[in-house]
């Protein structure tokens, strides 16, 4: 076991250059912000497994390894780097590389009215008054040691505005490349997204690496949706092997608010993804939309915890996860009903399809319910690639490992046919497709080396 | 055998498309198939009728290739090929088609996205173009016609929601889409109103030709009054007792099961 002796020197050296240097340093109340939250992260250090958080999550490499904040490395990179990351329908690009915004690297033209967006950085030094406001306001540092992290070195990344009654059509896309490195390099992307009342919109956090090197990047999220707000939000997690990619994003939502929470989770050596909404407004819905793909030695823990703290309130929580050769995933789901709460209608569904003997699945659904006039459910299924509905498949022609791929790409349909957002979909069915096809419980080369041995 | 007498006059011209000698099978240790033998040639439809355990849906089975059957004896030959040595995959593409008595329903994947497949998989086969998704709508459009299905039926997944007879009609579609040389039909009567099973049948018909031969499976009599079969053999305890033209399925109504299994044990010599 790490002991945090070993690497609370090395981060309060960063933190030291971090705060000599960082955007907003001058105004008080970032800098209490920023101080509380480091405090906090010595008080508590990295998680361990006797966390019941983090019981099945191991964090002890990323604790010994000697992180360093990443340097930009937004020079070495140009816009046909970027290219294959594109998808129909954006409405606007927002580029950062290790953390930090690229103006150059950013297409931010013809903005449709009624939203605003630009680099966390430079809206915090102009003192951007909703930003002031929101940012900070939500995401509890108390949680665990990367929020209290992410909000100690909090000061780029991405603030988005939508402006109330404004409806923008196609995608807010936030992509966040990590490039090479020397030297083992963390970032701590911060983002705030504001939609003010009776607005809607559609944003997309992508999760890249180029280049090799290990990698963490420690991202957070805070969502505040108004009243009546409809929102989308995607995570893609598609970054190299070598990346440990922790991200939290904290929903707050208004009355009649409505939010559409989706994941995809394909990368990393080691990821784990919070999601919490609270509905403190009355009639807010959730949708929360989970689909992760582990292959090789992957561990990718999801983390939910949705808070009723309102009347009314309904949400629905779905994760589909496919696990192969020794890969590790992990759901845990939680539900908190306050006492407020009644007529609180909350579900819950987690379903793995296991290829491998080795791939592994902990579930553990949570549910805290303190009102007495609610309705809960959940349910998990673990399970194989239906024989039955192989069979049926390869009674028509099918090749057996078409066969596989085709009821592969079908369970993580499940979670794709959720995604309202046409564009972003299809650029998720695109990589899914691969993602799929590259597994070894699919390939031919798999299947004719076990003819070989049988 | 009297089953091999009879047909043998009828077939000297025509071309063996299955020959099944002496097939034992077994599931879980459980012996089901007892020595099954059978001809079948192009243009033929042959149906076996038999109580529910006789064994029938297990021939179907192991005719398509399912794993869960071993087989201890016999051999079966297939346009000539070794039927027994194919994955599933290859009888089909060979021309093997099994309508199955209990569809399975498979959510995420469309219905002409898979019918599609299948039908490309068993072209490329034969060595023919894969057929893009805009050729093959016209297609796919025409044989829900033929099977009275609902358009709407187009865009939902594999069998999902389907009702008992929309799910076997969606069968006799597939094979109709598939065009395969040899159809097994798995009690693809059972469960059918009147009506589905006048399309079902209609649609079989339709598909009758000189190239093409059928296996009928069947509980009840009732289906061959629309698929009138050539040859029609008794399967009772994994064997087939008896054989004959259409008229022994009427036999079959009116005694039942029984009697003609007593019978047949009567008539035969001491074995």
């Amino acid at each position: 076991m790490v002991t945090a002796s070993e690497y609370l020197g090395s981060y309060l050296e960063s933190f030291a250059d971090f705060e000599r240097h960082a955007a907003g340093r001058g105004l008080g109340w970032l800098q209490a912000l920023r101080r509380d939250a480091f405090a906090r992260f010595c008080e508590v250090g990295f998680p361990t497994t006797h966390d019941e958080d983090w019981r099945f999550t191991n964090v002890s490499e990323i604790a010994r390894t000697p992180f360093r904040l990443a340097r930009n490395g937004a020079a070495a990179l140009a816009a046909s780097d970027l290219e294959q990351w594109r998808l129909a329908g954006e409405t606007c690009l927002l580029v950062f590389v290790n953390g930090h915004f690229s103006h150059e690297l950013s297409v931010i033209d013809n903005l449709p009215r009624g939203m605003a967006v630009g680099g966390l950085a430079e809206n915090i030094r102009n003192g951007d008054s909703v930003l002031e406001q929101h940012m900070g306001r939500y995401l509890n540092v108390g949680r665990d040691a990367f929020c209290a992290l992410n909000t100690a070195f909090a000061e780029d990344g991405a603030f988005v505005h939508i402006r109330r009654g404004a409806v923008i059509e196609g995608a807010i896309h936030l992509l966040f490349v990590s490039t090479g490195t020397d030297v083992p390099a963390m970032s701590h992307p911060r983002n705030l997204i504001v939609a003010e009342e009776d607005s809607q919109a559609a944003i997309l956090e992508d999760y890249v690496s180029l280049g090799s090197g290990v990698a963490f990047c420690n991202s957070a999220t805070e969502l505040v949706a108004s009243e009546n707000a409809v929102l989308s939000h995607y995570m893609i997690e598609r970054e190299h092997r070598q990346t440990f990619n922790i991200s939290t994003l904290r929903i707050q939502q208004g009355r009649s608010a409505n939010v559409a929470s989706h994941s995809v989770l394909v990368g990393g050596a080691l990821v784990r993804n919070n999601v919490h909404p609270v509905l403190a407004g009355e009639g807010s819905e959730c949708l929360i939309n989970g689909l992760f793909v582990g292959a090789g030695r992957q561990h990718i823990d999801n983390y939910m915890l949705v808070e009723h703290a309102s009347p009314h309130c309904g949400s629905r929580q779905f994760y589909n996860g496919i696990l192969d050769e020794r890969a590790h995933g992990v759901f845990h789901g939680r539900i908190i009903v306050h006492k407020q709460a009644q007529k609180t209608d909350a579900k819950q569904t987690n379903r793995n399809l296991l290829l491998s003997d080795d791939a592994q699945i902990d579930t553990k659904p949570q549910l805290e319910i303190y009102a007495d006039d609610v309705k809960c459910t959940h349910g998990a299924t673990i399970g194989q690639i239906e024989g039955d509905a192989l069979f049926y498949l390869r009674s028509r022609g099918i090749d057996e490992a078409s066969a596989r791929r085709l009821l592969l790409v079908a369970f993580a349909s499940e979670c794709l046919e959720r995604m309202k957002e046409d564009g972003i979909r299809e650029h998720i069915e695109r990589l899914i497709n691969d993602r799929i096809l590259q597994m070894a419980a699919v390939s031919s080369r798999a299947m004719a080396t076990l003819e070989e041995i049988a | 055998m009297s089953g091999r007498k009879w047909s043998e006059r009828l077939r000297e011209q025509r071309m063996s498309l299955l020959e099944i000698r002496n097939l034992h099978a077994n599931v879980d240790g459980h012996e089901i198939l007892k020595g099954i033998n059978l001809e079948v040639n192009a243009g033929e439809v042959h149906s076996i009728m038999g109580p529910n355990g006789s064994g029938k849906s297990t021939l179907a089975q192991v005719l398509a290739r399912r794993e869960n059957f071993t087989v201890t004896a016999g051999e079966v030959l297939f346009n000539g090929k070794d039927l027994l040595g194919m994955k599933p995959e290859e009888a089909a593409c060979e021309g093997l088609f099994l309508a199955f008595q209990y569809p399975v329903e498979i959510p995420g994947i469309s219905n002409p996205y898979f019918v599609r497949s299948a039908l490309n998989a068993i072209r490329k086969y034969r060595g023919l173009d894969e057929m893009d998704a805009m050729d093959f709508l016209p297609l796919f459009r025409e044989k829900l016609k033929l099977l009275e299905m609902d358009e709407k039926l187009m865009n939902r997944s594999v069998n999902e929601g389907f009702s008992g007879g929309e799910k076997k009609r969606n069968e006799i579609l597939q094979m109709a889409v598939l065009e395969p040389r040899l159809a097994v039909l798995d009690e693809t009567d059972s469960g059918l109103d009147i009506d589905a099973l006048r399309i079902v049948a209609a649609g079989v018909n339709t598909m009758r030709g000189p190239e093409r031969a059928f296996i009928v499976v069947t509980h009840y009599q009732r289906l061959l009054d629309y698929i009138v079969p050539d040859f029609v053999h008794v399967l009772v305890d994994g064997r087939i007792v008896r054989s004959g033209g259409p008229e022994l399925a009427l036999e079959l109504e009116e005694k039942g099961y029984g009697r003609v299994e007593t019978e047949v044990k009567q008539s035969a010599p001491a074995a």
